[in-house]
């Protein structure tokens, strides 16, 4: 039998070797020159006025951007609300009821079909089905679009993370005595509580950025988000949008990017204590 | 005396697939029942149906009676719950719920139980105590059971099982995924749990069944070759196909 030469089996482990590297470099490079260009065009926008006040219209001095930060929370909170129970419950219905045949069958594939659906759709859909027959814009429709967007997500890392809790302990606690639901929801789950609250956090990260279905949605105002039920309701993605891109003022852009670099410090603080929080307890147990 | 356990007749089925033939087994009470047989032979299934925790998956099914104290518990009749009360069962890799010590054993208690906090307590002491692991686990009840080493997890899980006050303990090859010296402070807790339960236990270890049971069960191909007293099945086996085995001549 002829033997193959080691000269090649190296180098094409090499080769491997670095092009790994290569693509490692080329992410990281591509991250920091985001987060370089936000925070050195963001940085003389942020002050504490600037966290403090209410957004002013078109060509009025100062101003801040309080009204967007909150009405943003508003919108992904009540969104959250909206969407975790259903799509936690979901999960739980496609991983632990597979006898359930047919149902589990559609329900899966609605949420491939739903993860694909761009999000402007979304946003014009709720536009459709809430914004015109309720005759104004709201804070509320927009929580509906990303509730929406969240729900896929969120029922699919549900499904994946059972699926990770072994078979065995699922007998165990129903050969202690227990009905079905309880060993699900006070074994099963429990025993994916990381990686549950994980999925859910990165759902909500997500979401949080969302530009296109709150176009259609929470419009903007440059009031407080005191009507969130019934008027446009203040938000970060359309603000940044509106004041980088329509405006003809040049401070207005330097609010915007203080506004990304914000969202960007906010997105990314999600991340970053999502991963360290759970890293720590899953090695624990 | 009437059998703690009957199976008359039982057969079993995966979908199409019959993986027991007409067995017949009566379990003396408050002794010790070894299962044995080579791999693939339905002693897990045959286990499985005692607490009937095979309904879990849908194309399973059985046929057949199993008289526990002489009622039939494979009817619609049988409240599963009670049921699986009376049978405990431990797994052969150890399953500890996600959560402290004490809340493991508890948990059982708190299910099937109107107690008081306090004799909680006492009873999760009592339990502990009863699967020998109270000594290495007093001082960190309040650490997740998960923390515990694998022998010690399984005593755990026993001693779990016991709080439920179950009358019979199946255990499904406890020992398997275990180092030597668990296994033995596991073998002498199974001879102390005899007087209090009846126990059925699945081993591949010759030694061990001949150690600590009182009858075994010599399966083969899902049909009970040979069933007798324990020192007679090792020592004066009736059946070829049994001294094959357990002189490791094949399995
Ligand atoms: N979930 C299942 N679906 C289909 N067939 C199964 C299933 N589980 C077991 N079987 C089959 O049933 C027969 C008995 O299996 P069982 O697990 O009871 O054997 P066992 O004696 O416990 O073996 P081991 O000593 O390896 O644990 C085998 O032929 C096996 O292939
Ligand atoms: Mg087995």
């Amino acid at each position: 039998m002829k033997k193959k030469t080691l000269f090649w089996r190296k180098l094409n482990d090499r080769f491997h070797t670095l092009f790994s590297a290569a693509s490692v470099f080329i992410a990281v490079t591509g991250m920091i020159l985001v987060l370089y260009t936000v925070v050195i065009r963001g940085m003389d926008a942020v002050s504490l006025d600037f966290f403090l006040n209410s957004s002013r219209p078109y060509g009025v001095e100062g101003g801040g951007i309080a009204n967007a930060i909150l009405g943003s929370v508003m919108i992904t909170v009540f969104a959250a609300v909206l969407a975790i129970p259903p799509a936690v419950l979901a999960g739980i219905f496609l991983s632990e009821y597979p006898d359930a045949g047919r149902a589990v069958a559609v329900l899966r594939f609605a949420a491939n079909v739903m993860m694909g659906v761009p999000s402007v759709l979304v946003g014009l859909f709720v536009y459709v089905i809430i914004v015109v027959p309720s005759g104004h814009f709201s804070g509320f429709a927009a929580s509906v679009s990303l509730a929406v967007i969240m729900f896929p997500l969120i029922m699919r890392t549900t499904e994946d993370m059972l699926g990770m809790v072994p078979n065995s302990l699922r007998e165990s606690s129903l050969a202690l005595g227990m009905t079905k639901m309880r060993s699900i929801l006070c074994i099963v789950c429990r025993s994916a509580r990381n990686g549950l609250l994980t999925g859910i956090l990165l759902a909500v990260a997500r979401v949080s950025g969302e530009t296109a279905p709150l176009l259609f949605t929470a419009m903007f105002a440059d009031a407080w988000p005191s009507d969130f039920f019934t008027r446009p309701t203040a938000n970060m993605p359309v603000l940044i949008t509106e004041y980088t891109t329509n405006s003809p003022f040049a401070e207005m852009h330097t609010a915007g990017w203080g506004a990304s670099l914000v969202i960007t410090a906010a997105v990314l603080a999600v991340n970053i204590v999502t991963r360290i929080v759970f890293r720590e307890k899953n090695n624990a147990g | 005396m009437q059998a703690k356990i009957e199976a008359r007749d039982i057969c079993f089925y995966y979908g199409d697939h019959q993986a027991l033939f007409n067995n017949f087994l009566s379990v003396e009470k408050n002794k010790i029942t070894a299962v044995i047989g080579p791999s693939g032979c339905g002693k897990s299934t045959h286990l499985r149906i005692y607490n009937r925790i095979f309904e879990l998956y849908r194309n399973q099914r059985v046929t057949g009676k199993l008289l526990l104290d002489g009622v039939d518990i494979l009817g619609p009749d049988t409240d599963i719950l009670e049921l699986r009360r009376r049978i405990g069962m431990i797994f052969q890799k150890p399953t500890p719920f996600p959560m402290s010590v004490f809340d493991n054993v508890a948990y059982p208690l708190r299910l099937h139980f109107k107690l008081s906090r306090s004799e909680i307590a006492d009873r999760v002491e009592d339990a502990l105590k009863s699967a020998s692991i109270w000594d290495e686990v007093k001082d960190k009840l309040s650490s997740s059971g998960l923390a515990l080493s694998g022998g010690q997890q399984q005593r755990l899980c026993i001693a779990r099982a016991i709080a439920a006050e179950p009358e019979v303990i199946l255990m499904d090859e406890p020992t398997s995924a275990i180092d030597p010296v668990a296994t033995l402070k596991i073998e002498e807790l199974m001879v102390e749990l005899r007087k209090r339960f009846t126990v059925m236990i699945v081993t591949h270890n010759m030694q061990q069944a001949a150690r600590i049971s009182d009858y075994t069960a010599f399966f083969h191909k899902g049909e009970i070759v040979e069933y007798n007293d324990t020192k007679t099945i090792f020592t004066n086996p009736k059946c070829k196909k049994t001294e094959d085995y357990i002189t490791g001549r094949f399995g």
